[in-house]
Parts: C-alpha cells; structure tokens; sequence
C-alpha cells in the first residue's frame, strides 16, 4: 500500500512538473503553431475528462480559423499513419501523458 | 313465256309445306343503315378498356361527286374575281358549302351533318385547288388580321458553338506522417526535455561553454546553409584539383622536397638555382609583376600584385594568391581598376593584404570574405596619394588595436593609414622634402616640391625607425615621432632607390638596390656603404634570405638573379643565373620562402618562377670537431659583424 501510494505521489509529482506542452514534430509556420499549441493546451485543460469533446473543441475552432478540414486525435496510447497538407501538422505532447496529433487534410 | 296465273317456279326454289308458306314473317322498315355495323367498338385511353361506340353512324354513301364550286366572299372566290376583273357573272356565285382553309366555319357546319365525307372530301379538294392557284396581287389586297390569319416571321441570331473546358487546380500537397503515442514515448521524450533545460540553464554560465555552442551553432548553420549542390563538392574537387596537379608536376614535386644539387662540391662554393613550378594565370600575361609576398601563416601560399610599371600603359590590376600545391591556378583572385604596385599581408592576421595602387589609393583585401573587391579602400576624399603608392607596410596594431599601415608613394608623402570603425582614416606621417626647391612661387607665396619615395623598411625591433628611399637616390632614416625632421640622410645612389630591407638578423645593416645598377650594403650609423656591388644592369628588387644574415638575392632587368653570400665571398656572386625564359623580359621582384629553399621571382610578362636555392647558396657555418655548433640569430648577427668589422674604418 505504501508503495502504491508513493507510486501515485511520484506519478502525481511527475505529472506537475512535466505538464508543460512539448512539440514533438511540426511543420507549421510559426504564428500557426503558437496558435495551435495554446489551442490544444486550453482544450485539454478544460476537457480534461472527455477526450472526445477537446478534440471536438479544437477541430471546430482550427476548421474556422484555418479552413476546412482539421483533424484531431487525442489520446494517452495510440499509433498512426496519416496523410496531412503540407504545413499543416502539429504532434504533442501534453500534460505528462496525452499525445495531441492535429492535422489538416481535405 | 310469261302467262297469267300459272306461278313460275325457279328450278331451285325451295319446297315448302302449307303451313310454312302462311307463317307470316313480319318486317319492320327503319332508317338504319342495314349494312352498318352495330357493334364497332374503340379503345378508350381514359378507361383503358375497349369500349362500343354509343352512336353508329347509319349514313351509307349512295353517290359522291366531287365539285369545284367556292363560297363567293371566300379568299380563294375574291380572288378568282378579282383576276377575272370583278366579271361576276362568270365567278362562282353559287353558295356551295365549300370551306376554305380558316373560314366559313358556320357554312360547313350546317351541312356537315347530312354530307360531312363528301364535305371533307371537297374541302379537300378546294384546298388542293387554292395551292394550285398563284397568289394573288399584293398591294390591292388587304390582308385580314385576325386571330385566325396572321403571318409568322421569326428570325435568328448566330449563335456561336458551344465548347467544352474544363480544368483542374492542383491538389494541395500531402505527406504521409506516422507515429506512435505510447505511454513510454511521451515519458522519455519529457525526460529529455527537462534534461536538456537543465543542461541550457548550466552552460548559461560558464563562458568557454557558450563559446562551444555558438562554434556547433554555427556549423550547424552554415551545413544548412549549404543548400548548393556545387558548393559541397568544392572541397572535395579542391583536393582532387591538387591532387592531380601534384601527380603532373610530380617530378617537379620530388625535387622540390628532396633533390639536392650534388654537382655543388665541384663547382667551387658556386651555387645554382633549380627552375621548380611556373605560375601563370591567363587574365595577367600583360601585366607585370609589381609585388611579391609570402603569407606568414602558410608557408606554401604567397600573393602576387599585378600591374604596369609602364607610364603610358597603364591598364587593370590584379591581386592573384597562388599556392605551391596548385601550379596550374591560382586560389583566389580579386582584381581592380589600378594597376597594383605594392602588397603587404599582416603578420598577425594572414588574410589580410594592405595594397598600395598606381592611381595613388590604398585598399585592404580579406580573403576570408568571398567578394573580388576590397573591403576597405580609400578614396579621393580619404587622403589617397596623387602619385603611385610604391610600397605598403603594415605596423603593429595602435592602442587602440585598430589595424594600421604606412605607405609611401611619388607624391612624397609618407601617410600612415588605421582601420578605424571599418572606414581607411589616414594620418601624414611625414613628408619628404626635396633639397634646395624652395621655390618662389606667384605672389610670393613659397611652394616646397616634395621628394618622392620610392620604397621603405621598417626596423624589426626599433618600432619607430624606418628608412625611405626616394627617387634622387637618397636614403632617409626617419621616425615615426618627427614628422618633418629626419633623423639622417644617405647620399645613396644615383638613380631612384627601388628597394631598401634591413636585414633580418643584424640590428644595424640594411642593402639597398637601385636602377644605377648597384647593390650596396649599409650600417646605418657610417655614411658611407659597406660593401657595393655592381651588376651590370638595372637592379629591380633585393632581398635578403631568412636563414642567414650574409646571404642575399638580387634581380636585374636583363633577367639574371645573383645570389651573394658573404660569408664565402665578399665580392663576387655565387650564382648569376638567367632566369627567365625570353631575353626581353626583365624580372622586377624576388622574394624568399621563409621556410623552404626556395626563392619566387616574378617577370614583366605575369609569370612567377619558382626556384630551388643549391646548397652551396645556404650553408650554414661549419661546425669544427666537438665544438657544439650554435645555431639561431646571435650566431648570424656575429658572423655578419666579423664581415663588418674587416670593412669598416678602423
């Protein structure tokens, strides 16, 4: 119980201090991807739950500001193999454990 | 025979009894058509069923003749009376139920029920007879407009033809991107990124750290930058250019590095030059050589100015660097409009050549910067001399460590230039009056002529002393410090001095060349000169050799170069060679390598000629059984001042 327990702190402490967003591959220029990586940050936070309704969240607000269509997927363990418009693709990581994957294809 | 009461019986007649002849048969006359039909029956579409037809016509057709009388106020009937000039006799009068073609509606109708086929029938007909007719004349005819009789007239626009086109904009450009998100993933990737801050935030602090990572910070950039496919072969093609320069001159190679003239025991301390590489570039074959230098760091590249002595020739300049490895071409080149006349390159900086041109200005050269122009240059508004500039040297760097240099030109000025905040600021150091040439000018005003200097050398270890040479063939010793006082003045030669060098060991002596086909050798602190040499022709340049204080090299303009040592002999040269190909061409420049045995020397034609010293030329002093031969600038400086000593007045 002890151990379980100090595992939890330890995964608990990891999770605070390693929360912060990480890129992990982009091709966006850079206003697009600022924009993007605030985006996916406050949809996570807010959706913390319901990985459904973040993804919805920000697919919605990339189809307005950047054209149809966006893709999202958001996830804790997944792979994928996708086809993305050229500049038009972020991958992250977010809060020590969600992989974000954006992507623009119409 | 036909007789009266006696019935005549048919052959055939039927025998019938009593009682069948009084059966009464009755029969009913009616208006019906016996032989119509009594049962047609049509198809009805609104039913879809045949259906019999609730009245069946019972007219029966006993005779039909087809007329040709027309309704008197009919078209056709107007006509027909109007062509025959309204004789109305003879038009039909008759009103016969003819129906024209729109109408007469009501006349044919009365009379359709009792004879409507034949009145189909001669309507017919009255039409068949209309169209046969001609029309009728046109103005006198008033034609009726009504909802019956109208006259359609269209017309139509050419339309074009239609064609089809279509087209397709391109498909926006896709990647394939793939990827895996596991837990571990995202685990090692957070790790490394709090690894790789908390190692940015320890090299924040110590110096030589960042100083690392801006040097990998900037081959990154620059392998980026290198996007040009030719630009990453040069290396490589460099080597390979050398390399197959050094397989075709490899003979040449070999005697450079090794050949060692045994025929030198047996010609009595004479001395040969051995021919090595040539060094021609297409671009300066008619330009002369003006300037000759090695580089200080590296040992195999030297720079060559081109330019023209000639007055009234004067064209381009060129700055060519060639290096040993690469006799073929040369490995850089920057040329100007002046023709060049003197070059210096910076002890402590390599890649930086001061340059001294004919039009009197000044410029810098950095070969680390890949433009053919210079970087700095100086200007008509920037002090430039009026006169060539015939020699450029550059001093240490000044208190405040700007880059400086000194030049001397014609118009007897001796101006020290600083590279001050990347522009040329020029200082007059001195300038050089003629003797005796105050003048009187207009107005009373007293104009003083300068001298022009022809060359100088600074001290190597008297920081503010130097010597200049003018064109009367005076030497004038000089500091820094005075600028219109020299310290001393030899009457040196007759004609313009072309080179003065101290030498390089002893403190005290400097050689001298001039046109007045002498060499002469000087202390400075006796009047008079050492030894003198004469050469038979006008002498272009001396230099002496980096490796012994006795041993020095001069150039004529009938193409010979004398090599002198004097330890060995104090009058005579060891080597009087012709050295360039052709007789005309008369060499203007020597120099000596400061590592190797070999000495350049460049001609009127463009050409640099390389050559190996003999060992006769170079020797060193003998060392005597068991006495520790001592070698390094004191044991020259002594063996020069023996000499000295044996000259010098007692």
């Amino acid at each position: 119980m002890a151990d379980t327990g100090e595992g939890k702190k330890e995964e608990a402490e990891y999770k605070r201090l390693h929360s912060f967003p990480l890129i992990r591959h982009t091709d966006m220029p850079d206003e697009m991807r600022v924009e993007a990586m605030e985006l996916c940050v406050t949809a996570c936070e807010k959706y913390a739950t319901n990985n459904e309704s973040a993804a919805k969240m920000i697919k919605e607000m990339m189809d307005k500001k950047f054209g149809s269509s966006w893709h999202v997927v958001i996830g804790e363990g997944f792979g994928f193999e996708i086809t993305h418009e050229v500049k038009n693709l972020l991958y992250m990581f977010f809060g020590g454990s969600l992989a974000v994957c954006v992507w623009k294809c119409s | 025979e036909w007789s009266a009461g006696k019935t005549v019986k048919p052959p055939d007649q039927l025998e019938l009894t009593e009682a069948e002849l009084k059966e009464e048969f009755t029969r009913v006359l009616t208006a019906n058509n016996p032989h119509a039909p009594q049962n047609i029956v049509r198809y009805n579409f609104k039913e879809r069923a045949y259906k019999p037809i609730s009245h069946i016509d019972q007219t029966a057709i006993h005779f039909s003749l087809n007329g040709n009388l027309i309704l008197k106020d009919s078209d056709e009937g107007r006509r027909q009376s109007l062509r025959s000039g309204n004789a109305s006799e003879k038009a039909p009068v008759e009103t016969s139920a003819e129906a024209s073609e729109g109408s007469g509606v009501k006349d044919e109708g009365s009379t359709e029920d009792t004879q409507a086929a034949e009145g189909a029938e001669t309507a017919k007909a009255a039409e068949a007879a209309e169209e046969e007719e001609p029309p009728p004349t046109k103005e006198k005819e008033r034609k009726l407009a009504n909802q019956f009789n109208f006259i359609e007239r269209s017309s139509r626009t050419i339309n074009n033809p239609l064609r089809e086109r279509a087209s397709q904009s391109e498909p926006t450009p896709c990647k394939n991107f793939s990827g895996n998100a596991n837990q571990w993933v995202i685990y090692d990737a957070y790790i490394e990124e709090v690894q790789k801050m908390e190692k940015s935030k320890e090299k924040e602090k110590p110096k030589a750290q960042t100083a690392k990572k801006e040097e990998k910070g900037k081959k990154l950039t620059s392998l980026e930058s290198q996007s040009d496919d030719i630009t990453k072969i040069s290396n490589a093609a460099k080597i390979v250019e050398r390399m197959v320069n050094q397989n075709t001159f490899d003979d040449i190679a070999q005697d450079f590095k090794y050949f060692e003239d045994a025929s030198d025991e047996y010609r009595d301390h004479r001395g040969t030059l051995l021919p090595l590489w040539k060094f021609q570039y297409d671009k300066t074959k008619r330009l002369s050589v003006t300037a000759i230098s090695w580089n200080p760091k590296y040992k195999d590249l030297f720079a060559v100015g081109y330019g023209s002595y000639d007055f009234m020739k004067q064209s381009q300049g060129m700055l060519v660097l060639y290096t040993m490895k690469n006799p073929s071409f040369p490995e850089y080149v920057f040329s100007s409009e002046s023709g060049i006349m003197c070059l210096d390159i910076h002890d402590d900086h390599p890649h930086l050549m001061a340059v001294g041109f004919y039009d009197g200005n000044v410029a810098i050269y950095n070969l680390k910067k890949a433009t053919s122009q210079p970087s700095y240059k100086s200007s008509g508004k920037s002090g430039k001399h009026t006169d060539p500039v015939w020699q450029v040297k550059w001093q240490k760097d000044d208190m405040d460590n700007n880059l400086n240099f000194f030049s001397v030109s014609s118009d007897g000025r001796i101006v020290s230039w600083t590279l001050v905040k990347n522009e040329l600021v020029y200082t007059d150091i001195i300038k050089l009056p003629a003797e005796g040439t105050v003048m009187q000018g207009p107005e009373g005003l007293q104009l003083q002529t300068f001298g022009c200097g022809t060359s100088f050398d600074f001290h190597k270890k008297i920081d503010y002393l130097f010597l200049v040479g003018t064109e009367e063939g005076k030497i004038y010793k000089c500091s820094k410090c005075y600028s219109s006082q020299f310290l001393d003045v030899f009457e040196a030669h007759h004609m313009a001095v072309d080179s003065i060098s101290w030498n390089p060991y002893h403190l005290k002596v400097f050689i001298s060349c001039s046109s007045d086909w002498t060499v002469k050798i000087w202390d400075h602190t006796i009047k008079t000169p050492m030894f003198v040499y004469d050469l038979n022709a006008a002498v272009g340049d001396v230099a002496w050799s980096p490796y012994s204080s006795t041993v020095f090299a001069a150039v004529t303009t009938d193409g010979k170069a004398h090599v002198f040592d004097l330890n060995i002999n104090k009058y005579e040269a060891l080597c009087n060679q012709i050295v360039v190909a052709k007789k005309k061409n008369k060499i203007t420049h020597i120099q000596f390598n400061p590592m190797y045995p070999i000495v350049i020397i460049g001609d009127e034609r463009g050409q640099i000629v390389c050559l190996k010293l003999s060992p006769n030329l170079r020797k060193m002093p003998k060392e005597k059984k068991g006495q520790e031969v001592k070698k390094g600038p004191e044991v020259e400086i002594a063996k020069l001042e023996k000499l000295l000593s044996l000259v010098r007045e007692p």
